[in-house]
């Protein structure tokens, strides 16, 4: 089975939320994903400052083959997209819950990311798709 | 199953199916004076044999005369060296449309990454794909890709010279339009023909834009000031996208280099570099940009690279945003690929070279110089602005540009495009082009007859 990390909330599209204790929360893809899609090439970040509603597709992961969406878990505004990804991409397949985030924004109500599945959920997710 | 459609069985089931009593029931709705009718099929005269019917296509095709062809406009009739389509007809290049097991086409991905690498060279940009459907279109593409590539503003408009091909500018409106992009037409300075900075301050207004279109050589043929235009649009965040002639750009500098910083995008109509005037086409557009928007650049990149033994070899890459993987998502969904005519192209521009495509773009220029002062000397007739061209020309008439192209059609002449149409407060207007096909004698012949009808009209 795939990390899952317990402090992390975790989305039905493979996203996960890191609550920075903040007010910001820190956004990736799980470490499910990340081998789900093979070594990944390329990754467009969303833009700082940017204003993002739930589900909102505001991020692009190329891998060899494929080139997918990111979907903000969770409305609010971008304040950093992970910059270093334009040199070192496969980090998200090296450390997806490290070096491989890809954006921190800023969620218009923190209180939905209650919301949002936990590791079990998520782990059951993954199971049924398979 | 035989390949044999619609026998009677089978029609009686369709009509069934949808509960129609018979054919002509289906078409009931269309009004009968619109209906050929079975009799009308009585006009179609009889099977003819080989001989006869070659008999009636050369007569058919005497008919059409041999005219001297003196419209530009966006076609040009270059000299092609005949054993361009005599190797692109090669049945290895001719039959595959498309190489769909595109790694075991190794020819072909070779072909392609040979056409990525001239066409770098032409315009001074990083990267190049291998061909779109026409020029027009490529700039449609060039435009949505501009569009999602500028991070520096959330603006959907884009700056659009008058002076681009009307024909590039309807095409542009059709495509993107519907996407929610808005084109704002940029006038051209009414005496110079060209696009001055003050009328992209005009158009802009206060407000911001995603990119600017700058033409070389324009509509008219004038060479505009592109380094302005260039850093202009880089000055207000907006990306400068190159509409190109690529045999022009042999002489003039590649856009890669305009301003401070070279263009963002060009693209342009492939089909001076061997595709033959045939009746409006087929044609190939090309699209290249620099290495940071290549992401963004629609259709297919032949890359080279080296297999397990260490043996180069050709492969197919950054297709991650093509349609079969992205489908509604793609980068684009109509970058047709004109693999034979990029064949042409790629034969053509390496029998040419680059010092054959220099002379060939030298002579251009001259004989339209030359064409300038022979037609320039008719009274009536003069230069409608005074800027410096490439291989064409916008001269102002004495009478209807209409019945002058009737009249010289007559005479097997077809004397340029009519710019009245596209741009009534120019009209009577005509823009003319002499490319190297043309000679002193007929740039001659052109000019006496234009004289002689010019006199006969005033009469």
């Amino acid at each position: 089975m795939s990390n899952l990390p317990a402090d992390l909330k975790y989305t039905k599209t493979h996203e996960w939320v890191r609550d920075n204790g903040d007010g910001t929360v820190t956004v990736g893809i799980t470490d499910h994903a990340q081998d789900a899609l093979g070594d990944i090439v390329f990754v467009e970040v969303p833009e700082n400052g940017r204003t993002v509603a739930a589900e909102d597709a505001c991020a692009v992961v190329e891998s060899v083959k494929a080139a997918s969406d990111i979907y903000s878990p969770i409305a609010g505004e971008i304040v950093e997209g992970n910059a270093a990804l334009a040199d070192t991409p496969d980090a998200i397949n090296t450390s997806p819950y490290g070096d491989g985030w890809i954006f921190r924004l800023t969620p218009a109500d923190m209180g939905v990311l209650d919301g949002l599945l936990d590791a079990a959920a998520y782990e059951q997710v993954v199971a049924d798709e398979s | 199953m035989p390949f044999i459609p619609h026998t009677p069985d089978d029609i009686a089931a369709m009509l069934a199916t949808i509960g129609v009593d018979s054919i002509e029931a289906l078409f009931d709705e269309i009004p009968a004076g619109l209906r050929v009718g079975a009799q009308a099929l009585d006009a179609i005269p009889g099977a003819l044999s080989e001989m006869e019917i070659t008999r009636l296509m050369q007569s058919r095709a005497r008919a059409d005369g041999r005219p001297l062809c003196f419209i530009g406009a966006g076609a040009y009739e270059h000299h092609i060296p005949a054993a361009v389509w005599q190797i692109a007809t090669r049945g290895e290049f001719y039959s595959a449309y498309t190489p769909y097991q595109a790694e075991a086409s190794q020819g072909t991905l070779q072909l392609l990454y040979e056409f990525q690498s001239m066409m770098t060279a032409l315009t001074g940009l990083d990267v190049s794909n291998a061909s779109l459907y026409d020029g027009a279109s490529a700039l449609a593409e060039a435009v949505l890709m501009a569009v999602r590539a500028n991070r520096q503003t959330k603006s959907q408009r884009v700056l659009v010279p008058r002076a681009l091909h009307p024909a590039y500018r309807r095409t542009l409106r059709a495509i993107v339009e519907p996407q929610g992009i808005e084109l704002v037409d940029v006038d051209f300075d009414p005496r110079g023909g060209y696009t001055p900075i003050e009328r992209l301050e005009a158009a802009i207004g206060a407000g911001e834009c995603a990119a600017v279109v700058i033409n070389q050589p324009n509509f008219f043929g004038i060479l505009e000031t592109v380094d302005e235009l260039t850093d202009w649009a880089h000055a207000h965040k907006a990306l400068a996208i190159a509409v190109v002639n690529p045999v022009a750009l042999a002489l003039l500098s590649p856009p890669g280099e305009w301003g401070a910083k070279g263009v963002d995008i060009a693209c342009g109509e492939a089909q001076p570099l061997g595709m033959p005037l045939s009746s409006g086409g087929p044609y190939a557009g090309f699209l290249c940009c620099k290495q940071e928007h290549v992401r963004q650049l629609p259709g297919r990149i032949v890359g080279r690279t080296l297999d397990l033994d260490g043996k180069p070899g050709f492969t197919l890459t950054l297709q991650a945003r093509e349609q079969h993987i992205r489908r509604g998502k793609a980068t684009s969904n109509i970058c047709t690929n004109q693999g034979l005519l990029v064949t042409a192209a790629t034969i053509h521009m390496a029998l040419l070279g680059a010092e054959g495509l220099e002379r060939v773009a030298a002579s251009c220029h001259a004989n339209t110089r030359r064409l300038g002062e022979l037609l320039g000397a008719i009274s009536g007739v003069e230069p409608l602005f005074e800027r410096p061209v490439f291989h064409e020309l916008a001269l102002r008439l004495p009478a209807p540009t209409a019945d002058l192209l009737r009249s010289l059609a007559t005479e097997d002449i077809l004397g340029g495009f009519d710019l009245g149409p596209d741009y009534p407060e120019l009209a009577p207007a005509l823009l003319v082009c002499a490319t190297e096909v043309r000679t002193e004698d007929e740039l001659r012949r052109y000019a006496d007859t234009l004289a002689r009808l010019i006199a006969t009209s005033a009469n």
